[in-house]
């Protein structure tokens, strides 16, 4: 067994980091947040995470230039990217995909339905 | 090459047309308009490249030299004022549904039918001959391409005449598309289409002539022109010549600079085919890109012809086509070929359509109708008379032109006959400028410009060219008139030293001129007339609301007007529009006796049809109008200025709509938009609600799922689930403000209120926020008292609005200010900030609905995004204004003011 899967999560709501923070935790991941997308380039490039829970709506950087920046990149283009957003165009759930994106899951979601779909991806 | 291979490919040109035409027309039953394109209507007024442009540029570049290129500068020039000129006459033509130049000018003046006939006949004069020119050309160059010897003048071999057939296809080419519907007013699609094609036919041709000679038959450009340059007379024309030059090019410019807009051709595709106003950017550039390419390699033509045919007897009016015939290229000679067909083919079809609505409409159809005594039957009599005028007008037209140019055009020049045409037309200047521009000019000041503009056109311009042909006796040119010597035709008042064109153009113009302001300014005018002047001199104030100012003063009956309608119609048509129009006016059809309105309106619909002169017949002929006085049409026009003057609110609101109407020129577009615009809203709303209703669905979760979290971390979970919730009602509560503020229902509770105290209260209540920040809060307040009349409770909010965005944008420990100050006419306050400003491109755009959700770069999670709109309708509800000064790194200030009394 390797070490604990590690996920960060992004987004600019303090209640909903708080929020997945707190479940991610209790389901026995390693957790890391970012509150912009500056933060998350960075974390990124730096903890290599196995998966990334991306907002699309971001004051500096947004979601899908950060999973483009994911995709390209060599060392980290094995990381999942699952976006969460607000945007439930047709069009912009595409893109997410186009982007290379495994899920993307429409706000408000549950949680519960969200962590097993964690699950089922990483296994 | 053969006599069949010619005039076959001549049909064969025309039949790709045809294909054109009717291809436009299919895409529009699809739903697509191919002539809704600034391209394309800029191309199509590519029409003013004739085959005088075609062939003669060249033979006037190697006779004169530059002197060709004057006529392109001219509407080169103009094009830099199409926006202001071509525009307002746009305008004008499009709300008043006009048709022709005769038609502006006679509705502008009175409705006055003489003066619409007055100018039909100086058009027929003056471009008849200039069609014929064309049909000219089309016989020369098919003798070229095939060898033949000229066709003999005359009508000895008619039949063996190939202009013939060529005039018949033409005429059964513009009387298929040209009288589509009976409404002349509507577009032709497949018209306009087929002319940008051919602008695009005969320039592609040019150029490939152009090619041919400077990189086939030399080497490329510094060849010809340094073998030009060796070569006296040639080098010699590219210089100014010394006699008469500066004269000669300044009539030039000028005139050709009027002929752009008033050559029936370039008023019919650039006024009555015009789609959408902003084309017209469109051509201010495309034009004379145009006029540029198309005369490129006139020089290089016309060298080359000089250097290699200069010895022999070839006109150079034909390089173009003698060049590659007498070098082989056959086939580059037959494209050349068609490439001059379609120069001459669009002008004489345009040409024709213009004039022979004119003639139908202000000749034929008044008489029409005036001989057989008319009784409103309703059921459509009417269109196939009218249509069959207008095609009989076009055979009339083709076949004046072809006879000119059999019995009388041998003996003139191509240029001679073109420059004529431009002088004739150019008398319309003053008429139509000074009507659109000037409230002053009358009819009669009209009527008596046009006319002795006319008469000297005639005297200076036509006589000595008839004189010259031999069909007059040359006494009158050589003694003067009556044997006076100061009435020389060609030096009129001893004036001498000018060409002949210029000379015409220049006495035309004095007399024109003088004769329009001097008798417009001494003359009394009908109400009628001072109506129009107003509407037209002021088109873009009253082209929002045409109709409802209507001035009209009678009896008309309902049941007459339908069935007059009907006639021209149909009676399903009349019937339909007449609904239309009332339910847009709220006009009752339940009365018997019609609105004035709706006299106007029907009178206006049948303008389209059959022209201003006989709708007014037509008209007149079931209603008892009453002539409306000079004073009674102004009473009613300052009545209306009183209104708007009274309430400066009102004056206010009508600039912004004035300003609203002026962006919204398309109706079409601007529906879309807010359509657009509602959707999107609703979309935003939506995506505003779906956050923090995430946070609280995830914490209730939470919270719920575990039983054993802490307390500490339990209560974090549930304060974050009431605030979320407030901040969710908080956006509903915004959303239905601002609908209330938009659809209009939010009524104002106006009391007197003390705006010193108000201030201070607003203040007092966000300095717990600025205390959090450690900003410090100013009050500028002068000592006197200011009451003014507002909506208490709406302004309050509107202060803690701006301020407390003052404080959210203010930096740590920064400092926040409110001054007020006053003028005479309104109250203004200003809350600033020492933040870090806003950018200038984002200053009006702030006020915006969701402005902060759609620039993530500015979001900030709290707030609703509505503030700033909210405010904004709120000022603006009281008649006051709102905005934003800020430099980068100075902080910003909200402005609004509020009307005093």
């Amino acid at each position: 067994m390797s070490a604990l899967k590690k996920i960060l999560v992004v987004d600019d709501d303090p209640y909903i980091l708080m929020s997945l923070e707190f479940l991610m935790k209790k389901n026995g991941y390693d957790v890391m947040v970012a509150r912009n997308g500056k933060e998350a380039l960075d974390i990124v490039e730096k903890q290599l995470p196995d998966v990334v829970l991306l907002d699309i709506m971001m004051p500096d950087v947004d979601g899908y230039e950060i999973c483009r920046h994911i995709k390209s990149s060599k060392k980290l283009k094995d990381a999942k990217v699952v976006f969460m957003s607000a945007k439930t165009k047709e069009a912009d759930i595409k893109k997410g995909y186009d982007l290379g994106a495994s899920l993307y899951i429409t706000k408000p979601f549950s949680t519960r339905e969200m962590i097993k779909q964690i699950k089922e991806l990483i296994a | 090459m053969s006599n069949i291979t010619a005039i076959l490919a001549a049909l064969l040109y025309l039949a790709i047309l045809f294909g054109v035409a009717y291809y436009a027309e299919y895409k529009l039953k699809k739903g697509k308009s191919i002539i809704n394109n600034g391209y394309v209507y800029a191309l199509s007024l590519g029409v003013y490249c004739t085959a005088w442009t075609y062939y003669g540029s060249v033979g006037q570049a190697s006779t004169r030299g530059i002197e060709f290129l004057a006529v392109y500068i001219g509407p080169t020039i103009m094009a830099a004022l199409f926006w202001p000129i071509l525009r307002k006459i746009v305008r004008i033509c499009k709300t008043q549904r006009i048709n022709s130049i005769a038609d502006l000018i006679s509705i502008r003046y009175g409705k006055n039918f003489s003066l619409a006939v007055v100018v039909t006949v100086l058009c027929i004069l003056g471009v008849i001959p200039y069609i014929a020119l064309q049909l000219k050309a089309i016989s020369g160059s098919m003798n070229i391409l095939t060898g033949n010897t000229e066709t003999l003048p005359g009508l000895s071999n008619i039949l063996g005449d190939n202009t013939l057939y060529i005039a018949i296809a033409l005429a059964f080419f513009i009387m298929l598309f040209g009288t589509r519907s009976i409404d002349a007013s509507e577009k032709h699609e497949g018209l306009v289409a087929a002319i940008a094609f051919e602008s695009i036919v005969k320039l592609v041709a040019f150029i490939a002539v152009g090619l041919f000679v400077t990189f086939g038959l030399f080497n490329g450009f510094s060849d010809i022109f340094s073998k030009a340059a060796d070569d006296p007379t040639l080098s010699k024309l590219f210089q100014f010549s010394d006699t008469g030059s500066y004269s000669t090019w300044t009539g030039l410019i000028l005139l050709s600079m009027l002929a752009i807009i008033f050559l029936p051709r370039q008023f019919h595709m650039g006024v009555v085919e015009n789609v959408k106003e902003v084309h017209i950017k469109k051509a201010i550039w495309v034009l004379p890109l145009y006029l540029l390419l198309i005369t490129f390699f006139v020089f290089p033509i016309a060298f080359g012809g000089k250097l290699l045919l200069g010895h022999t007897a070839i006109n150079a009016d034909t390089y173009v086509l003698a060049l590659p015939m007498q070098h082989g290229a056959k086939w580059l000679g037959l494209i050349t070929f068609i490439g001059g067909f379609s120069a001459a083919t669009s002008m004489i079809i345009v040409e024709t359509i213009a004039i022979s609505t004119m003639m139908s409409n202000n000749i034929a159809t008044p008489l029409l109708l005036a001989s057989q005594k008319f009784k409103p039957k309703g059921d459509g009599q009417l269109t196939n008379p009218i249509l069959n005028i207008r095609r009989f007008s076009i055979i009339l037209i083709i076949s004046l032109a072809f006879l000119y140019d059999k019995l009388v055009a041998q003996h003139f020049s191509l240029v001679s006959i073109g420059m004529v045409s431009f002088a004739a037309v150019a008398q319309f200047a003053p008429a139509v400028l000074g009507g659109i521009y000037w409230k002053q000019a009358s009819q009669k000041g009209a009527m008596a410009g046009i006319s002795i503009g006319f008469a000297i056109w005639f005297f200076t311009a036509v006589i000595p060219s008839l004189a010259s042909a031999g069909i007059i006796s040359m006494n009158t040119v050589d003694q003067g008139l009556f044997g006076i010597s100061w009435l020389k035709p060609l030096s009129l008042f001893g004036m001498q030293g000018m060409d002949s064109i210029t000379h015409c153009f220049f006495w035309s113009m004095i007399f024109n001129i003088t004769a329009f302001a001097v008798v417009s300014l001494n003359s009394k005018k009908t109400g009628q007339e001072a109506y129009q002047a107003e509407i037209f001199v002021d088109i873009f104030r009253h082209s929002s609301t045409p109709d409802s100012n209507t001035i009209w003063k009678g009896t008309a009956y309902l049941p007459d007007l339908n069935s007059l309608l009907a006639n021209f119609l149909g009676a399903e048509r009349a019937e339909k529009i007449i609904a239309t129009y009332a339910r847009r006016h709220n006009i009752s059809l339940e009365t018997n006796k019609a609105d004035p309105r709706l006299v106007a309106f029907a009178e206006k619909i049948l303008g389209g049809v059959i022209g201003s002169a006989s709708a007014r017949i037509m008209v007149s002929s079931v209603s008892k109008e009453e002539e409306l006085t000079v004073d009674e049409v102004l009473n009613i026009l300052r009545e209306s200025q009183q209104v708007l003057g009274a309430n400066k609110e009102l004056r206010k609101k009508s600039a912004e709509l004035q300003k609203a109407t002026a962006q919204l020129t398309d109706a079409n577009k601007q529906l879309q938009d807010m359509d657009r615009n509602k959707d999107e809203f609703l979309y935003t709303v939506t995506h505003e609600l779906r956050t923090p209703l995430t946070s609280i669905r995830a914490m209730a979760e939470i919270v719920h799922d575990n039983t054993d979290m802490d307390e500490d971390q339990r209560e974090q979970f549930l304060s974050g689930i009431i605030k979320e919730t407030e901040r969710l009602s908080h956006l509903i509560t915004q959303v239905l403000n601002l609908e209330k503020y938009e659809s209009g229902k939010q009524l104002l509770n106006m009391t007197s209120v003390q705006m010193n105290g108000l201030i201070n209260d607003a203040v007092r209540s966000i300095r717990p926020l600025a205390n959090e920040k450690g900003i410090q809060t100013e009050i500028k307040i002068p000592d006197s008292m200011f009451l003014v009349q507002c909506d208490e409770a709406l302004i309050m909010q509107v202060l803690t609005n701006l301020l407390s965005n003052a404080v959210k944008f203010a930096p740590q420990n920064g400092h926040v200010s409110v001054t007020l100050q006053s003028t005479y006419e309104e109250l203004q306050v200003r809350v600033h900030d020492n933040g870090k400003g806003i950018e200038p491109g984002l200053h009006e755009l702030i006020f915006d609905k969701f402005f902060q959700a759609k620039n993530q770069t500015l979001r900030k999670p709290e707030g609703s995004g509505l503030g700033l709109a909210i405010c904004k309708k709120i000022i603006l509800l009281h008649g006051g204004d709102i905005w934003v000064e800020s430099e980068d790194g100075n902080g910003s200030t909200f402005i609004f003011t509020l009307p005093l009394s």
